[in-house]
């Protein structure tokens, strides 16, 4: 058999492999989020129906109080992170090193303030988890949802080594990293109306 | 470099060996484990998935011996809650799963045309997370752990176990599909992907689906189990809420790769080009419609023929969309295959070689097992609940292992540089083909008189499950099974073996297209794809150069 090679070519055009990486990430976790919350509005239904363990009950435990304050204050921290984020996409593709700095450490701040709040709301709501049905459901949903928001929180971290450590011209990071944080705000923006509006 | 960089597109050296033998050894063995090098990352999940099938096949065959004989007392009664167990995990997320994405990962690149997988490493992480996570949750079932376990730590840590595992397969499939949607080659539009590298994509997307849906539950049933057990049934009633993943149709999405072997194979085979491409990529994306028949976890249907039109239909729908689509997509995808070996037959004689017959074979067995998975879910037939569940996701699983068998066996001189004996293979596939059917039609047989099945949450089901009275020659189904059991494990014995001896180099050398393969990987003048797979990126204008290339079409 003859000795066959195909010609080489160009050097491939970049693909945007990161953004697509990170999509599919999100998809998976939408997925995930997307479950919990099904389950969630099952087990609501079973129980508003049929009781819990032979006692009928409300459709939220009345001993707790949701401190709306607090979760709202959270959906706007997220919808602005999005800003910030995006003005990070902005600045880094004029090659804006100060906006860049800007935008991801403002993002990064938000998204501490959204954990700090998340913190605020156990405390202040003091859901015992061993306590009903709803404490185990209660702390998985939003623990999952925190667990995220960390990992955004990861993600603005590396982000901001990389577009800020001399490769500020790569802004696929930036691009993709504000990808992320949408995905955030439309999960949390869901949570927030299952879990501490319709309750 | 950090876990989301990707390879650069210049060749980078290998090690250099040195003079000492130890030294040697350990730089080689450290190459290994943090190899970053698609092949090498494919090797591992295709070897260690290897090694869990073939338990997983000891396994049923010890099942099947208490199922024959209730009295043999093999293993100790408490011990029979958690060897049922090990045997749907060694299934699903020891066997099937990291063998289709192990293929996947090893073989795709350079089916692309591509110098690396994207995100290598991440690809690597997700191996040692699953690898520790199976092993956890093996551990954990040895512990007294698992569904309806005794020990709420094991029961916790079988749960993180599996926590464990997929994340690790979440991250090895976005690498996967990451790879297909970014990595090709200049020229290789989608259309022009080969049809592996397809399925690859369609699997990877089925997983990125259906695994998160599986961990968004385990996440609830951890908490609960871990501080009240009040929601969900504690941990009997795990079962009931992710039993779903160790079963058809969910098994179907997950060995969607070892379909596309089979479509890839017969165009090779026949020495013709795929008819009707476009319509078989739409074959292979409508098998995928399982992965939304597990999601929504309607894996049966309320069709019943003797009742109103309006009934009928109501359940018919809702069938139709979930087990029908995927039924002619396999129908579509079979029926090009045999379209194509009819052109083909006008160049010549079909080479028929061992890969071919792992993955015609395989191809079948996992078209029976689909088609199990269409008629349980008919409630008028009663299958819910039996033997027959099983039967169809052993069909699927030991079809999914036959197939990437084939696949190996064929991309040997890409990955190894070796090409296996067809004499020493052919048998194996025969082996292999012999054992599924024997393995999985007793169970169909024994589930349609009525016998018992599905995963136990606890002691009084397993009895019912052993217990094989009232049930028409349920002895004679249970020891045709184990038989099969048995056969399937000597068969992955022996195809570790063979593997194991052409990585050792006693395998014949390959030449650089032995099989005479149609897609760019071929193209390459050396056998062993180089590190980095092409010294130079390739370009692409058809969607089999390597076809293109030979003067009549056909490999000499």
């Amino acid at each position: 058999m003859s000795q066959l090679a195909l010609p080489a070519a160009a050097m491939p055009a970049p693909r945007r492999q990161l953004f697509i990486g990170t999509a599919l990430a999100c998809t998976a976790a939408t997925m995930m989020i997307g479950s919990m919350l099904a389950v969630w509005v099952l087990l609501r239904e079973r129980y508003l129906t049929e009781g819990f363990a032979g006692a009928a009950v409300d459709r939220f435990p009345g001993k707790y109080i949701v401190p709306e304050v607090a979760s709202n204050v959270m959906l706007m921290t997220v919808w602005a992170l999005c800003l910030f984020a995006q003005w990070a996409v902005y600045a880094g593709n004029r090659g804006d090193r100060a906006h860049t700095a800007l935008g991801l450490g403002v993002s990064a701040l938000m998204a501490i303030a959204f954990i700090n709040a998340q913190a605020f709301i156990y405390v202040d709501m003091g859901v015992v988890i061993h306590d009903t049905y709803y404490g185990t459901l209660f702390y998985a949903l939003t623990g999952s949802m925190l667990a995220l928001v960390a990992a955004g929180l990861v993600y603005t971290t590396v982000a901001a080594f990389r577009a800020l450590s001399g490769r500020l011209g790569e802004t696929e990071i930036l691009s993709s990293h504000a990808l992320y944080w949408y995905f955030i705000a439309v999960a949390y923006s869901a949570i927030w109306f299952v879990v501490y509006v319709t309750k | 470099m950090t876990t989301i960089d990707t390879r650069p597109d210049t060749a980078v050296p290998g090690e250099q060996p040195s003079d000492s033998a130890v030294v040697s050894f350990f730089v080689g063995a450290a190459g290994w484990v943090v190899s970053t090098d698609h092949k090498r990352i494919g090797r591992l999940y295709l070897a260690a998935g290897s090694l869990a099938l073939l338990a997983t096949s000891v396994i049923g065959l010890i099942l099947g011996l208490e199922r024959v004989d209730d009295s043999a007392a093999l293993l100790d009664a408490n011990a029979l809650l958690q060897v049922f167990q090990a045997y749907r995990v060694g299934l699903v997320f020891g066997a099937v799963l990291p063998l289709a994405l192990g293929l996947s990962i090893a073989v795709a690149p350079m089916q692309l045309g591509a110098r690396s997988i994207a995100f290598p490493r991440l690809a690597l992480a997700g191996f040692y997370s699953w690898l520790g996570g199976l092993v956890l949750a093996m551990a954990a079932l040895g512990a007294n752990g698992g569904i309806g376990g005794g020990d709420s730590n094991a029961v916790d840590l079988f749960l993180a176990g599996h926590g464990l595992m997929i994340l690790g397969l979440l991250a090895s499939a976005v690498c996967v599909a990451a790879s297909v949607l970014t990595t090709r080659a200049p020229g290789m539009t989608l259309r022009r992907v080969p049809l592996f590298s397809w399925s690859a994509l369609v699997g990877s997307l089925g997983m990125l689906l259906v695994l998160p849906v599986a961990f968004g539950s385990i996440v609830y049933l951890f908490i609960d189990h871990r501080y009240t057990s009040l929601n969900f049934g504690g941990s009997e009633g795990i079962a009931a809420w992710v039993g779903w993943i160790f079963s058809v149709p969910a098994v179907v999405a997950f060995a969607l790769p070892a379909i596309g072997v089979a479509a890839e194979l017969v165009p090779v085979t026949f020495r013709a080009r795929q008819a009707v491409r476009g319509v078989a990529f739409a074959g292979i994306a409508l098998i995928g419609v399982t992965a939304l028949s597990a999601l929504t976890q309607q894996n049966t249907h309320a069709v019943t023929f003797d009742s109103s039109p309006l009934t009928f239909i109501e359940g018919a729908i809702p069938f139709v969309l979930l087990a029908g689509l995927p039924l002619l997509g396999l129908l579509i995808v079979m029926g090009l295959g045999g379209l194509t070996a009819k052109q083909g037959s006008s160049v010549g004689r079909p080479r028929i070689a061992a890969p071919f017959v792992f993955g015609f074979f395989g191809l079948g067995m996992i078209a029976v097992g689909l088609i199990g998975n269409a008629l349980q879910g008919i409630t008028d037939l009663e299958l819910v609940g039996t033997t027959f569940e099983e039967g169809a996701t052993l069909y699927v699983v030991y079809g999914a292992a036959l197939s990437v068998m084939g696949g190996a066996v064929f991309w040997a001189p890409k990955m190894w540089g070796r090409t296996i004996a067809d004499k020493l293979v052919m048998p194996l596939a025969l082996l292999g083909v012999t054992a599924t059917v024997l393995a999985a039609l007793p169970l169909y047989l024994a589930g349609f008189v009525g016998q018992l099945g599905g995963i136990p949450a606890n002691d009084p089901e397993v009895s019912a499950i052993l217990s094989l009275d009232g049930v028409d020659g349920g002895a004679l189904w249970m020891t045709l099974s184990l038989i099969g059991h048995g056969l399937m494990a000597l068969t992955v014995f022996a195809f570790v073996g063979l593997m194991l001896k052409a990585f050792a180099g006693n395998g014949e050398m390959s030449e650089a297209n032995p099989y005479g393969g149609h897609t760019v990987e071929w193209t390459s003048p050396s056998s062993l794809a180089p590190h980095a797979n092409y010294e130079h990126v390739p370009t692409v204008a058809s969607a089999t150069p390597q076809f293109d290339m030979t003067a009549d079409g056909s490999h000499s």
